[in-house]
């Protein structure tokens, strides 16, 4: 025995990654290391190739040599069938690290006549292992023995010290095992391994078939326990874990522009929150894209990369509308700092695409994605799913401190109230184009309708597109309501005219003033002139009469003093 | 290698056997020692000089497992007369052994 495990009592389970993108994540490491796990689930489903992924990355990624022993296909045929992944079983088994053995069994060969056990698959086995060295054993699918052989009795009880003999081995052993009706195999292998159970599944929803694997049971371990998408691609399979098991990922409170400064001045005159999500969402025609676009063009200039998915029109489509404002894309696709990925969303699964983002996300590292629309997706996948689907790549694209933009169109003519596939509670910003129709014209208005962690206008703005790009404009809010288009410019100019108006009347009235101001201070004067003449008149009066009472005191006074003069000769005579 | 196991158990006086057999056993184990005993018997009685019979011990040469497919042991494989015939078990239903040797009576 090349490499006994040892297990201490008190040590908790040692794990053996499998090297399957997204599993290990799932159950905290991988397959439970010495011991057996079953892998189950209908025909198709992935069970051979999830456990050769298995032996083989065992192989080429922690240098532990693998035994497959195949109870269905030749090795030949095994050999051909990974060959597309890029496995090369042949030069593995050259290289002693791989070991393939076929089992075969023939029940018209065979006549059983008497009392046996399976000591010659034991021997088989057990020489294989210690052979290479194997730490790493996949048993597919060992429930064929029972169409080779009668005696079930028999098969079960060896069946069982088979596995318990594997774990006195310490070899990690991945068993497959074809679902059967009512029970996770047919022969109900799940009864003899008990720890770590694996289902995989096949769904078909709208013509569209959806992988799905869920770890049923892992015996001392935390694991996932929902079922998760997976795919099945020229680099083997891989598992999206559907939602990373904490939110804790960094964030970050730097800010990035749209591209368009009016809306940059509506978030708080900074722009996103970079890493952060972005909600585009609005009718038909409203300039979703085109709003992309500038953020895609904005991104470029920072000299950041950029990913575009395209799910409605083709690159170069893209490319020419984007000409007619005046945004230039191609220049950056030549900079190589953009990249346009276009898909039509019936083109596979959800997952497919899921995993296409990803992969290509990864490869590019983007500083900000844009996917343009998500509501196509919904074609093929049902809200929830597609919901799902968004949650795992907002996930992942924060993780990676990516900023995402998604549009999304409405179908309702109200679209405050629409929740945009759901994802409007997982986006950070929300931006909302609409269409108003008033007065023969349509026109967008734009609004935030939310904007976590920052102030954000409350206002709706009229959104213009022109050839030389993108403006926001103030709508006019007026009695009649908020006008747009035509209407706010017919609105501005009579609001034009009428200062105009005022202006005018009001000299005129000004004028008027002046001339009655002019008359009344005529009149004041004249009345003054006329005050003072009959002032003067009463003074002379005054005078006059003045004057003849002195005359009068004045004859009085000669009169007396001219009868003195007479008494005073009387009384000098008199003496 | 295997002609020297199996010395000593060549019965037959012919230069060519018209039954050849070969058994493969585990050891000493209830199964096979009843298996080897069966053949034993049964040869004696019904094949007397016209057989060849050679048994192996697994446990010894385990890369013979996977060459002759080995899966249930004890195993008697039946090389001539053609149809190749394997029969498992410990042999102990003479009927179906004899019916899988073309013995039947």
């Amino acid at each position: 025995m090349a490499r006994p495990t040892k297990k201490s009592p008190v040590q908790p389970l040692q794990k053996t990654p499998t090297g399957i993108m997204g599993f290990d994540e799932i159950t905290g490491g991988g397959l439970p290391t010495g011991r057996p796990s079953l892998i189950c689930g209908e025909a198709g489903a992935g069970k051979t190739l999830f456990s050769i992924e298995f032996i083989v990355k065992g192989i080429t990624q922690w240098g532990e040599p693998g035994v497959i022993m195949a109870f269905e296909e030749k090795a030949e045929d095994l050999e051909t069938n990974v060959a597309s992944l890029g496995f090369d079983l042949k030069k593995l088994q050259k290289d002693k690290l791989l070991w393939i053995d076929h089992v075969h069994v023939d029940r018209s060969e065979i006549e059983e006549t008497g009392e046996y056990d399976l000591d010659g698959l034991f021997i088989r086995l057990g020489y294989a292992i210690d052979s290479i060295g194997a730490k790493r054993v996949m048993l597919d699918t060992i429930e064929n023995l029972f169409g080779g052989l009668k005696n079930e009795g028999i098969l079960r009880a060896e069946i069982r010290r088979l596995f318990s003999w594997l774990k006195n081995k310490g070899v990690t052993t991945l068993i497959t095992g074809e679902k059967g009706e009512g029970s996770l195999t047919r022969q109900g292998l799940e009864e003899y391994v008990s720890d770590c159970v694996i289902l995989l599944q096949h769904r078909v929803v709208k013509q569209i078939s959806t992988r799905l694997l869920r770890v049923i049971k892992y015996r001392g371990s935390l694991h996932g326990t929902n079922e998760y998408p997976f795919l099945i691609d020229e680099d083997g399979i891989s598992v999206l874990p559907v939602t990373s098991l904490l939110l804790n990922k960094d964030i970050s409170s730097k800010r990035i522009s749209s591209g368009i400064p009016t809306l940059d001045e509506m978030f708080d005159g900074k722009g996103f929150f970079r890493s952060s999500s972005v909600l585009v969402s609005g009718t038909a025609g409203t300039g979703k894209t085109s709003i992309a676009a500038y953020f895609a063009d904005a991104t470029c200039r920072r000299k950041e990369r950029c990913i575009y998915f395209a799910f409605e029109e083709s690159p170069q489509q893209i490319i020419r509308n984007m000409q007619s404002i005046s945004i230039d894309l191609q220049q950056h696709i030549d900079t190589g700092l953009l990249q346009i990925h276009a898909a039509r969303p019936t083109l596979y699964g959800l997952e497919m695409h899921l995993v296409a983002i990803h992969k290509t996300v990864k490869k590019f590292k983007p500083r900000v994605v844009i996917l343009d629309p998500i509501t196509n997706l919904v074609t093929i996948g049902s809200m929830p799913e597609v919901k799902s689907m968004l949650i795992r790549l907002i996930d992942f694209l924060q993780e990676e401190a990516i900023t995402v933009m998604f549009t999304a169109l409405t179908f309702n003519k109200d679209a405050t109230v629409q929740t945009d596939e759901g994802v409007s509670s997982l986006v950070d910003a929300w931006i909302l184009v609409k269409d108003i129709e008033w007065n023969g014209e349509r026109n967008r208005g734009i609004y935030i309708m939310k904007s976590r962690g920052m102030k954000h206008s409350n206002q709706v703005r009229e959104f213009v597109i022109t050839d030389n790009g993108l403006e926001l404009v103030d709508v006019y809010l007026g009695p009649e309501g908020v006008l747009t288009g035509s209407a706010r410019e017919a609105q501005q100019l009579s609001e034009a005219t009428g200062i105009e108006l005022r202006t005018h009347a009001l000299n005129r009235k000004d004028r008027e003033l002046d001339r009655k101001r002019l008359v009344l201070e005529a009149k004041i004067a004249s009345l003054r002139e006329e005050f003072e003449s009959v002032q003067d008149e009463l003074n002379k009066s005054f005078q006059d009469e003045d004057l003849k009472k002195e005359i009068m005191e004045r004859n009085r006074e000669q009169l007396t003093k001219n009868r003195n003069t007479r008494n005073s000769a009387d009384d000098k005579t008199k003496q | 290698m295997k002609e020297k196991q199996a010395a000593g158990e060549q019965a037959g006086h012919e230069e060519t056997p018209e039954w050849v057999l070969r058994l493969f056993i585990t050891g000493a184990t209830p199964n096979s020692v009843r298996a080897v005993n069966n053949i034993r018997s049964i040869c004696d009685t019904y094949l007397e000089g016209r057989y060849s019979l050679q048994i192996i011990d697994v446990y010894q040469e385990p890369e013979l497992a996977q060459q002759e497919q080995l899966i249930a042991l004890p195993l008697l494989i039946k090389k001539f007369p053609l149809p190749e015939r394997r029969l498992i078990g410990d042999l102990s239903e003479t009927d179906k052994v004899l019916k899988s040797l073309g013995l039947s009576i």
